[in-house]
């Protein structure tokens, strides 16, 4: 609810808005995407060692259907544009995005994940499964905040993204405890939330994309990815400039 | 508009009770910019608990003093029937949801909702959905309330038994049994997977409350209740809940919040009916009882009627606020999502509501008044909110 709220009372500032054109696309929404947190570690992995690795963990909505999918899914327009604007930075971007994978499916892989890539950054995407199954919102949020701290722990930083938003499954999937769930682990752990569901319903809303017309081509979904990867792009570059990072070693 | 039947009964419970089903009916809507109004976003319970309190109070109210004049066996016989009736409205709401299912799905293509696409896997086995749909297993969205309040009418005749005997024993069983579904994490299964979304094991806590106070305890403990300090405690409640939940909104404020306090307060669960939440309702409902006495004029006047009346119908204004949900979120996602529309749809729906619930009211005046009409006592009680 709070996230629909938030994405209403923008909506409400915003109704006057003229719909925007292609050429700023993403850029209707971006006031949505800032990062409260720090994430030092990322931080480190630039300073010491020239090196940015990144995994992203994720269900379907990670990634795109078809053999063009991952080439075009957001994890690859985000790795494009890190690497773009940290040069002299090796950027790598793995992306784990199993479909029907609920977030303790995700969490209990999540040990091994970080043993065998030692990201520095994780970005978690998570909740639709768990509104679909109907997994209890108390049990997704203790799955959230256990495995954050362990994936923290393991001296990554992690950004949680949550579900999108879909204008006619959204009367049918019940998504806003989940939604909650992942804001709260987000700012109870001070981890940065990118909050894809508010993103995406400003779109929406702006008429920005097309998200009813039924079509099979990968157009729209494309764009949309691209968006997304370099949003959230902008709040990894954000954050590892925020202030909160003086704390950590710095060479 | 007919003038509302005088039964003797608490017309404040029917009040809440309409204005519980017009919150329910504007929070169906997702993206409803109306949703602010409502009082979820001002506390921690929200129109769940009043809509479940409510009923347990007026089941007992009714059902209460059938019971001690014709006995056991015709008061449960008439509860079953009212199960039976909240079951057939169950089963009209799974009819709705599926042909909104059915429209959604054939035009819901497209690659970037794959995942979205899988919550419609059931239509696959729609034989199997149906099965489920009627043993109570199947609850998608919006299908939860009514299995909740069904599992309690099947109970209710033993409930309410108990509670004419000994009503502190009934009340510390519900307490011990809300205690040990939080202790031991119980909870009924549904399909295809998950655990019911309300709780009966919980939420039964609240009903038996209503329905204690509506056997007698609500007369036992009015100087209670209305003592000072319980008001000063509750109102202070509200406030310190009110303020918590404006973190939620403004989490620049949240560090004002100790951090020993949120880990014990957090998450405050819906499910399971955390104790925030029942504390909230019952210090919202202690301040209302205090403030809209049950003389209080207002509830005589023309403005409040409409509400009154939709609350004196609930059953049937909660099934036409659920398909009006539907039809407004189909409104809001297909054709206009500007915020006028949303105003208006939640108006429109509104006045719908009030409409129906007149005609009915004006209906079964009609039939009461007519030959052949059932004995006095039960019309009266029929008329003041179909039973309860």
């Amino acid at each position: 609810m709070r996230v629909v709220a938030g994405a209403l009372l923008v909506s409400f500032a915003c109704a006057s808005v003229a719909p925007a054109g292609p050429a700023d696309q993403c850029a209707v929404a971006a006031h949505l995407v800032h990062a409260d947190a720090g994430m030092p570690n990322s931080v480190k992995a630039i300073d010491k060692t020239k090196t940015l690795k990144v995994v992203v963990v994720g269900s379907a909505s990670s990634t795109l259907p078809g053999p063009a999918g991952i080439a075009i899914a957001y994890p690859s327009k985000f790795e494009m544009t890190l690497q773009k604007r940290l040069p002299g930075v090796n950027v790598q971007v793995v992306s784990v995005a199993k479909p029907r994978q609920t977030a303790q499916d995700m969490a209990d892989g999540m040990l091994q994940i970080l043993k065998e890539q030692n990201p520095a950054l994780v970005v978690w995407q998570t909740g639709t499964v768990d509104a679909m199954r109907g997994v209890g919102a108390e049990a997704f949020q203790a799955t959230l905040d256990t495995t954050v701290e362990k994936i923290q722990a393991s001296g990554a930083d992690v950004i949680l993204m949550n579900m999108q938003f879909s204008p006619r499954t959204e009367a049918v999937i019940a998504s806003t405890a989940y939604a909650e769930a992942i804001r709260y682990v987000a700012l109870q752990r001070s981890v940065n939330l990118f909050d894809r569901q508010s993103i995406m319903r400003q779109w929406n809303e702006l008429g920005t994309f097309d998200f009813l017309t039924p079509t099979k081509s990968l157009d729209t979904a494309a764009l949309v990815h691209s968006c997304i990867g370099s949003m959230l792009a902008d709040l990894v570059l954000e954050a590892v400039k925020s202030p909160d990072n003086k704390d950590s070693p710095k060479q | 508009m007919p003038p509302i039947v005088q039964t003797g009964r608490d017309l404040r419970l029917d009040l809440f009770r309409g204005l519980a089903l017009w919150l329910i009916f504007v929070d169906h809507i997702p993206s409803n910019v109306v949703n602010w109004i409502t009082i979820r976003n001002y506390g921690f319970s929200d129109a769940a608990e009043i809509f479940v309190f409510i009923s347990g109070y007026t089941a007992a109210f009714v059902y209460g003093s059938a019971m001690q004049d014709r006995g056991f066996v015709v008061a449960s016989a008439r509860i079953f029937r009212r199960a039976w009736q909240v079951y057939v409205a169950h089963v009209f709401i799974f009819v709705i949801f599926m042909a909104e299912i059915y429209y959604l799905t054939k035009n819901l293509e497209n690659p970037l909702y794959s995942e979205e696409m899988r919550a419609f896997d059931f239509l696959q086995q729609p034989g199997e959905a149906l099965m489920q749909a009627l043993m109570l297993r199947f609850q998608p969205n919006f299908m939860d309330v009514l299995p909740l309040y069904i599992v309690l009418l099947l109970v209710f005749p033993f409930t309410l038994w108990l509670l004419l005997r000994q009503p502190w024993l009934a009340l510390t069983l519900s307490a011990a049994l809300y205690t040990a579904t939080q202790h031991f994490s119980w909870n009924l299964t549904s399909y295809p997977s998950g655990t019911w979304f309300f709780n009966p094991l919980a939420w039964q806590l609240i009903f038996v409350v209503g329905a204690w106070l509506g056997v007698g305890g609500a007369t036992q403990f009015a100087n209670v209740l209305r003592s000072r300090l319980v008001i000063g405690l509750a109102l202070a409640y509200l406030l310190i809940s009110l303020a918590v939940v404006m973190t939620w909104y403004f989490p620049r404020y949240v560090a004002y919040i100790p951090k020993g306090v949120q880990d014990w307060m957090y998450p405050i669960d819906k499910t399971n009916l955390d104790l925030l939440r029942f504390l909230h309702f019952m210090a919202l409902a202690i301040v209302t009882v205090r403030f809209v006495p049950i003389d209080w004029p207002g509830l005589k006047s023309l403005w409040l009627r409409p509400m009154i009346m939709c609350g004196q119908h609930s059953l049937e204004i909660f099934c036409l606020g659920i398909f009006l949900s539907f039809l407004g979120h189909f409104i809001t996602s297909e054709i206009s999502r500007s915020v006028e529309m949303q105003i208006l749809i939640s108006v429109l729906g509104i006045s719908a509501m009030i409409a129906v619930a007149w005609l009915i009211t004006w209906y079964k005046g009609i039939e009461g008044r007519g030959p052949g009409a059932g004995p006095k006592p039960r019309q009266a009680s029929d008329l003041a909110g179909g039973e309860a």
